[in-house]
């Protein structure tokens, strides 16, 4: 149990993961797809964002009242990596939205059986 | 959503704090938590919001989709084009030390270009993708 | 004075060049600034080669000043100048083919977002290439395949958009998957300076985390440069692309991918930890013999040719990947010489193609038959390309089998020497299936007589063309520095 606690941060990333991973594996539906990708990609910046704990540290903010700080740079990695994801997310909904035109569904079998109509 | 008198009232009380509070973020980043990214999203949020309570119709006047377009060009523009100035100044790329009298102010001249750029791209590219989202299967 | 700049100009022209693309509102205008910066962007990577070969040592920059590890370093060494001189070759070249393709395939109020795109993709391949810090390239990777996915969304026919949706689904997974691993290192090493966490992994080889880490990254990578059985996205991403895109990410993107797996392999883990203590060889080498028959077999039953070519792609991969997992001085040669070779051989094939594609506006083989008549040297491109791709001696296809051969009989594998030289035949199949059909079959009914393709896309695919037979023939530049950066890998130095 003290191993469960202790690295309930990973715990918590790997559940995150395996969800959305299995998310975008199972679901045929495009949007869950992309739900279950940014839940997968979100677990990974909890993983940044907690490996870059310091014990007894604050926000990485100078001030003459702290001396101990959490470490900045994964932050910084992570607000660029939030971006791509933002970005990716609004691409693959795009995406989305010119397939439910082009096919009027947006269920993965249903494309698959009008693609081999073709 | 003409007759929401107390949606609009308040939307129109709020957006001017938005946009400040936006700036706030954008020019404070220097001090305190902020920066560019956050900035862009608060700056854009409150020109959806009028979107949303005044029509897409009447946001598209404010915010043009051809000037959206150019901003989101202008602010990457902004972004490589600082880093590139310092190389005429005999310093690597990125490196703002050269643009003030002392490496600090250089530094913070150079950081605050960047985070400017950064903002408007972030901002017009929000405001753009909401404008992509709502506007499709309307006007075409 | 300029000079010492080149690195990060390598970079940072695309990269601006891509938002001046969109402002101006302008097909025409927007490939003539395109065309212009991809031609610089070869012009300056010639120019790094030199400077590379004539210092004998890595270059680096030190991004915004700050030396590294600290900072970003942008670090050219023989292997990835090499690298380079590819991938701007090859996105030069086929920009200057794009013109005419893309004015037929795009709509005229999107071109000039088509070329922002493409010089960001490039943008994004170049700096992914350039760069010596493994944060950069994750964000790299993602310009590069954000740009991607957009750019084969543009497709003409609706499965464009299912191919773009799969590539993007299957990417971000596969560059997640990258920055878990980029994400452990730098918790058990604190750095991310790929130098740096070289030096610093030696002490921590033992660590569960470094493990878990050599996983993620390799599988992340292995799913980028569409390792069997991880290439699924890859056939209706070329595909349906329109033809300019198939060309130039056909012959660059899953090369770029190659080269960070071989950066990171031999760079970063060390041959000592990869194919010492663990077992990445025998991981990679099964899948990639898979490829090479899969790969072949599958493109043989094709009927789209874009897709058989496709196929094709996977089993050249899978070639590449042989030569990576051997780890032998002579079978990286291997690798690397084909990364070069498959990028002309794909490049001049997809090319070809897309003139085909210009002029009958379809790729499938029946649409194709009796072609050769009509178009002529078009089909000539093919065959003298085709016969690369299948390894004939005078073509650059021979000289990376050979070399593969050579480091299988080496080690005393014959067994694989073997099934190397067993495979060429397949290639002969499909190749083959083409050509019968292009000058053997009579015109299918119905199909309008066409012309010649237009001479602004013949002379890039012939450029392509004959650079397959130049450098089958002289191989100092190819071969020679082949040698240089598979010394480097296995031992830090040239």
């Amino acid at each position: 149990m003290t191993f469960v606690l202790a690295h309930l941060n990973y715990w918590v990333v790997v559940v995150l993961m395996m969800i959305g991973l299995y998310i975008v594996v199972s679901r045929g539906n495009l949007i869950k797809k992309i739900v279950g990708l940014n839940i997968f990609q979100t677990s990974v910046f909890l993983l940044y964002i907690s490996l870059a704990k310091v014990a007894g540290g604050t926000a990485p903010i100078a001030d003459e009242r702290f001396t101990v700080y959490a470490n900045p740079l994964p932050h910084v990695l992570i607000l660029t990596a939030i971006v791509v994801g933002v970005a990716t997310t609004s691409l693959g909904l795009a995406l989305v939205v010119r397939i439910r035109e082009a096919y009027g569904t947006i269920e993965e079998d249903e494309i698959d059986l009008q693609d081999d109509e073709e | 959503m003409k007759h929401h008198r107390v949606l609009r009232i308040a939307a129109k009380l709020l957006i001017p704090f938005i946009m400040l509070f936006g700036l706030y973020v954008q020019f404070h980043g220097d001090f305190g938590p902020g920066g560019g990214f956050q900035a862009g999203v608060i700056f854009a949020a409150a020109i959806i919001l009028y979107a949303l309570i005044f029509g897409l119709e009447n946001a598209r006047k404010v915010a043009p989709t051809r000037i959206v377009t150019m901003l989101i060009s202008a602010g990457v523009l902004l972004f490589a084009g600082v880093g590139v100035v310092p190389m005429f100044l005999g310093a690597n790329y990125l490196d703002y030390s050269p643009l003030g009298a002392t490496q600090q102010s250089g530094q913070h001249i150079g950081i605050l270009l960047v985070e400017f750029g950064v903002g408007i791209t972030v901002a017009a590219t929000m405001i753009a993708i909401f404008f992509q989202f709502a506007g499709r299967g309307r006007d075409e | 004075m300029i000079a010492p700049h080149l690195p990060a100009l390598q970079v940072v022209l695309p990269l601006i060049a891509a938002p001046l693309c969109v402002l101006t509102f302008n097909g025409r205008l927007a490939w003539l600034l395109a065309l212009l910066v991809s031609w610089a962007a070869f012009a300056i990577s010639v120019a790094l080669l030199l400077q590379v070969l004539a210092a004998g040592e890595p270059i680096t920059y030190a991004l915004g000043g700050w030396p590294p590890p600290w900072g970003i370093e942008y670090r050219v060494d023989i292997l990835n100048v090499f690298v380079l001189l590819i991938v701007s070759a090859i996105g030069a070249v086929v920009l200057l083919y794009a013109y005419r393709s893309v004015e037929r395939e795009i709509a005229p109020d999107r071109q000039h977002l088509f070329y922002a795109m493409y010089v960001l993709c490039l943008t994004g391949l170049l700096g992914i290439t350039i760069t010596g810090d493994a944060f950069n390239i994750f964000v790299f990777l993602e310009i590069s395949s954000l740009s991607t996915y957009a750019l084969i969304a543009m497709g003409r026919r609706r499965k464009a958009l299912t191919a773009a949706f799969q590539y993007l689904i299957l990417g971000t997974i596969g560059a997640t998957f990258y920055l878990i691993g980029i994400g452990l290192l730098y918790m058990v090493t604190g750095t991310l300076n790929l130098v740096d966490l070289n030096q610093r992994l030696a002490d921590v080889q033992d660590a569960r985390a470094v493990l878990v880490a050599f996983s993620f990254v390799t599988v992340g990578i292995a799913l980028k440069l569409a390792l069997f059985p991880l290439h699924l996205w890859l056939p209706n991403a070329y595909a349906f692309a329109p033809s300019a895109v198939s060309a130039f990410i056909a012959a660059t993107a899953t090369k770029v991918s190659v080269y960070v797996m071989l950066r990171l392999v031999y760079g970063v883990f060390g041959v000592d930890f990869a194919f010492g203590a663990e077992p990445l060889g025998m991981v990679l080498f099964v899948p990639a013999l898979i490829a090479v028959f899969a790969g072949s077999l599958v493109a043989i039953f094709q009927i789209n040719i874009k897709r058989m070519l496709a196929y094709s792609s996977v089993a050249q991969i899978g070639y590449i990947v042989l030569g990576l997992s051997l780890a032998t001085q002579t079978a990286l040669l291997a690798a690397v010489v084909h990364l070069f070779n498959h990028a002309l051989m794909k490049g001049a094939l997809f090319c070809v193609l897309g003139c085909i594609f210009y002029r009958i506006g379809s790729v499938r083989i029946e649409q194709m038959a009796g072609i050769a008549r009509e178009m002529p040297w078009t089909m000539a491109g093919f065959v003298v390309a085709g016969l690369s791709l299948i390894g004939v001696p005078l073509t650059a296809g021979f000289i990376s089998k050979w070399y593969l051969v050579q480091a299988a009989l080496e080690q005393g594998y014959w067994p694989l020497a073997v099934a190397i030289l067993l495979a060429a035949p397949l290639a002969l199949i499909y190749v083959w299936r083409v050509i019968e059909a292009a000058y053997l079959q009579p015109v299918p009914a119905g199909r309008e007589p066409v012309r010649e393709a237009p001479l602004v896309m013949l002379i890039p695919t012939w450029i392509l063309v004959l650079a397959n037979v130049y450098f089958g023939i002289e191989t100092s530049l190819t071969v020679e520095n082949a040698n240089r950066a598979a010394a480097l890998l296995l031992h830090g130095s040239w």
